[in-house]
């Protein structure tokens, strides 16, 4: 049984695993309830498990517990609630820019790591930044707008 | 246990069902409605043709809606609302939902075809005015006026201009209304709606968006094992012995289930239930039960007729083929695709001796209430399937197997059961859509004008009276269940919309078809659509006629005229014969294509104009830009609407542009979304939707009709780009590039 320490949405958590080498994914979504990421393939081709860790945006189904160290995690959950949602969300909710939902965690996670460092895109820049998330929902042209008008409102 | 789950309860209050949604938050909340054995003391009915089947009022005012059908995504948690809003006259925020459960909510049939709005919602939409009437009659009583010195603001019953009042939680709070819908009761003129026609948002976003909505994926029970099915290496392979050793290594893993060929493992922990699932050593006999591939149309060509069944006919197509005419003939060809959900199935089961509860994101659970009753060796009444989101479905994907699964391990390790699906299983084994064959013939006379159009489709037989798809697990467990194949009405628009004297669409329904099908997003219109729509445009081309005029020429019903014309418009539409002659040397050629359908010849119309540029090197094709126009009746939440033409236009792209399942000879060996691509951002277009409200027509579907016109839409921009005609999705470059080079040969 080995033990991680894990810093998690500004928390310090502790994790028991039998295997160092669980993925994150499970850690988050079992251990500390986290149900924002989504088990989508497990091979790093969907983007819906997507995390931050240290500020960029990974595919938690591929990265080993062991793996996060001392870098802070931040989920979905880490960014707003229902009743105060990150501009990112609220814009998302804006532009009502989800059908099942399922990807959408990888959509916002991707999406606010990418606009820290690119906070005046352009829409062919924020489809080049969302390339390899998937949605099967067809919602693409919603995200897209959302992710804009999102990169506006943290402008503002 | 998850604290979000302990929140959700059924509570009692005053005699009636009260759900807790925790509707004082943004954010809906699932119900975790207990397998409650207060369900029949409580009294709630689940007939179809009761109001208090859909209908509770509380004493707070707020009204549950006790809807059969489900929201797989498609927004109808919001349009259902509005239909109730508008009709009971009370606020929107103010209505409850549970959808799908069989303990709680009327069967309406499963949640496909595009009937959630059109039949589900208005059979609902019927028992709000039933209640309404009710109440106001209860009203009038009460305050001892006349009903028609009433009226209704905001769920408050009072003497017009002011007055005394009564709130409907006065009036019936916590009671059951013991009515039959009355499918006379006055409705609202659509004059006077201000809920039906305006877009709402969506309840579930603020939960979906902040990580707070809860999936069957997310669904834990106290004691939950974690299981994974592990599938043989050929399809009907038998499993010929197990080396339990190898996963003793593993921490936690509680047992090894095998039921004949069904073989799973059960861990504690979710993970090591995936190592064990990946490091169990079994041995299977081998299975090559599959077609080759690359004959697979040869294949269906040559499959095994079960009948013949006419779809269409007037006039003499025989003769009139057989005439002095100009005769065309083409075959069309779409291949087997997958659902393909982002989420891979997931369901949880809990199954004890005498009962058992299954949460899953079936659009069909009491369909499958009794199967699994079946399954399980209980009576129907015992067995209980609650529906919770999963990913998009888009049809019957592996969502039914998974609980399957979950419930067949649970019934052997006598624990609660949750059974998460890999995404090689999701490809791999959920049903698929079948692949579709179509010939069609047609003559045009010596003035350019059709004279006969034929249409025969090799399609895969629907079993007739099949209660439900088979499943895996009791298939590989060599449990009894109903066989055959059914893959819903595929045979829908095999026939052309256009007036031709001499029509005749025939269906040869195929006995067998290779791998376990089912229904997928707008079940065979699309192929069908394909076809019909492509070939008209290859008629238009040897006629020499304008794609767009030779339509409109052949149409009479002037709502199919309205959003052609509208497409054309709002497009740009170039009159002039394809191909285009502008350009025939450049680097990247550019095209406009138009395509018609009206949706099972009774539902919605939709055209979709496109335009496209084709790279000559490569064959890659890029479409620039889609225009649809839009026609489904009443309009019941316009943002709704738009949302799923949007995932109609783009999904169909995808579909059109890269999808197709492979397989060698044992299994199917697109797996992965490396292996099976679909559409990214990048290649995403610009999409311009018209909406055409009809307030007084009924509403009819719009989650599957967008898809139907996409694909000919492409096919004919492309062919009016590049003179080559694809006639066989999916369009990828290498396919492209191959119909451009036999075409300069």
């Amino acid at each position: 049984m080995a033990r991680f320490s894990l810093r998690v949405n500004g928390v310090t958590r502790s994790v028991e695993t039998d295997d160092p080498n669980t993925p994150l994914l499970y850690v988050l979504r079992n251990d500390l309830g986290l149900h924002g990421p989504k088990f989508g393939c497990g091979l790093d081709q969907c983007g819906s498990c997507t995390v931050l860790i240290g500020g960029t945006a990974r595919r938690s189904c591929v990265v080993p517990v062991r793996a996060v160290g001392n870098q802070p995690v931040t989920t979905l959950e880490g960014l707003g609630t229902p009743e105060r949602p990150h501009p990112i969300q609220a814009a998302f909710i804006e532009e009502q820019a989800a059908q099942c939902g399922y990807c959408i965690n990888g959509m916002i996670m991707t999406a606010k790591a990418w606009l820290d460092k690119h906070p005046r895109p352009t829409e062919a820049e924020v489809k080049t930044a969302l390339a390899n998330n998937l949605c099967r929902c067809g919602t693409h042209v919603r995200i897209v707008r959302a992710v804009l008008r999102a990169a506006q409102a943290l402008r503002s | 246990m998850d604290t979000r789950i302990s929140r959700r309860a059924l509570l009692k209050s005053g005699g009636v069902l009260v759900v807790s949604l925790g509707l004082g938050r943004l954010g809906e909340r699932v119900v975790r409605a207990q397998p409650a054995p207060a369900d029949a003391a409580l009294g709630k009915t689940v007939a179809a043709d009761a109001v208090d089947g859909f209908l509770a009022i509380h004493p707070d005012g707020a009204v549950t809606l006790f809807s059969g059908k489900v929201d797989l995504g498609t927004g109808v948690r919001a349009g259902l609302r509005q239909m109730v809003a508008e009709e009971l006259d009370v606020p929107i925020a103010r209505i409850r939902m549970v959808e799908g459960d069989t303990a709680l909510t009327p069967d309406q049939g499963s949640t496909a075809g595009s009937y959630t709005i059109a039949r589900g919602g208005v059979t609902i939409r019927q028992a709000a005015a039933t209640a309404r009437g009710a109440l106001l009659r209860l009203a009038a009583e009460r305050l001892g006026r006349a009903a028609t010195d009433l009226e209704v603001v905001d769920g408050v019953a009072r003497v017009k201009g002011g007055g005394p009042a009564l709130s409907y939680g006065d009036l019936i709070g916590g009671q059951r209304f013991d009515l039959p819908i009355d499918p006379k009761a006055p409705r609202k003129k659509p004059a006077d709606y201000r809920i039906v026609g305006r877009p709402v948002p969506r309840p579930d976003l603020p939960a979906k968006v902040t990580g707070q909505h809860l999936y069957v994926h997310d669904f834990v029970l106290p004691n939950m094992l974690h299981g994974r099915v592990i599938r043989p290496p050929a399809i009907g392979a038998t499993l010929l012995s197990v080396d339990e050793r190898s996963v003793s290594a593993i921490p936690g893993v509680v047992q090894i289930v095998r039921i004949k060929n069904f073989l799973a493992v059960a861990a504690e922990r979710e993970w090591n239930a995936v190592r064990a699932a990946r490091a169990l050593r079994a041995s299977w006999s081998t299975g090559s039960g599959l077609p080759d591939r690359a004959a697979l149309f040869d294949t269906v060509r040559a499959g095994a007729v079960v009948r013949d069944q006419t779809i269409a006919k007037h006039g003499d197509v025989t003769a009139a083929l057989a005439g002095s005419g100009r005769l065309l003939a083409a075959t069309y060809q779409w291949p087997i695709q997958t659902h393909g959900s982002m989420g891979p199935s997931c369901a949880v089961a809990e199954v004890t001796a005498d009962r058992a509860t299954i949460w899953t994101a079936s659009q069909a659970t009491h369909r499958f209430q009794s199967a699994f009753a079946r399954m399980l060796g209980l009576p129907k009444e015992k067995v209980r399937l609650i529906y919770l989101d999963g990913a998009g479905c888009y049809g019957m994907n592996g969502h039914e197997d998974a609980a399957a699964d979950a419930a067949l391990m649970s019934k052997a390790l006598g624990r609660p059961v949750r059974v998460q699906w890999s995404r090689q299983d999701e490809h791999g084994w959920d049903p698929k859509g079948p692949p579709q064959l179509l010939d069609l013939r047609a003559a045009l006379d010596a003035q350019g004008e059709i004279v006969a159009w034929q249409a025969q489709a090799w399609l895969p037989a629907n079993t007739a009276g099949l209660p439900h798809i088979p499943l895996l697990a009791p298939e590989a467990a060599g449990i009894d269940q109903s066989i055959g194949q059914a893959s819903g009405m595929i045979q829908q628009n095999t026939d052309p919309p256009y007036r031709i004297p001499n029509v005749e669409a025939v269906v040869h329904w195929l006995r067998d078809t290779p791998l376990r099908p089912s229904n997928i997003r707008a079940p065979g219109k699309i192929a069908n659509t394909f076809a019909t729509e492509s070939f008209f445009d290859e008629v238009a081309a040897a006629a020499g006629q304008d794609p767009l005029a030779f339509r409109l020429r052949y149409l009479a019903d002037p709502r199919g005229i309205e959003v052609l014309q509208r497409t054309a418009a709002r497009l740009g539409w170039t009159p002039r014969p394809s191909p285009q002659r502008a350009d025939p040397k450049g680097s990247v050629l550019r095209g406009q294509g138009i395509a018609y359908v009206h949706y099972k010849h009774d539902e919605a119309y939709v055209a979709m104009g496109m335009e496209v540029e084709v790279e000559r090197g490569s064959g890659r094709v890029r479409v620039r830009r889609v225009v649809c126009a839009h026609d489904c009746g009443l309009i019941i939440n316009p943002d709704g609407l738009r949302s799923q033409i949007e995932g109609c236009i783009i999904q169909t792209l995808s579909r059109a542009l890269l999808e197709e399942v492979t397989f060698d000879r044992s299994r199917v060996t697109s797996v992965d979304w490396a292996s099976y691509p679909i559409l990214k951002f990048p290649d995403v277009p610009v999409i311009e939707i018209e909406l055409i409200d009809r307030p007084d027509e009924p509403p009819v579907g719009a989650g599957e009709p967008a898809s139907a016109p996409v694909a000919a839409a492409l096919a004919n921009a492309i062919f009016d780009a590049t003179g080559a005609r694809l006639r066989t999705v999916p369009f990828r470059p290498n396919r492209v590039k191959a119909a451009l080079e036999a075409r300069r040969a």
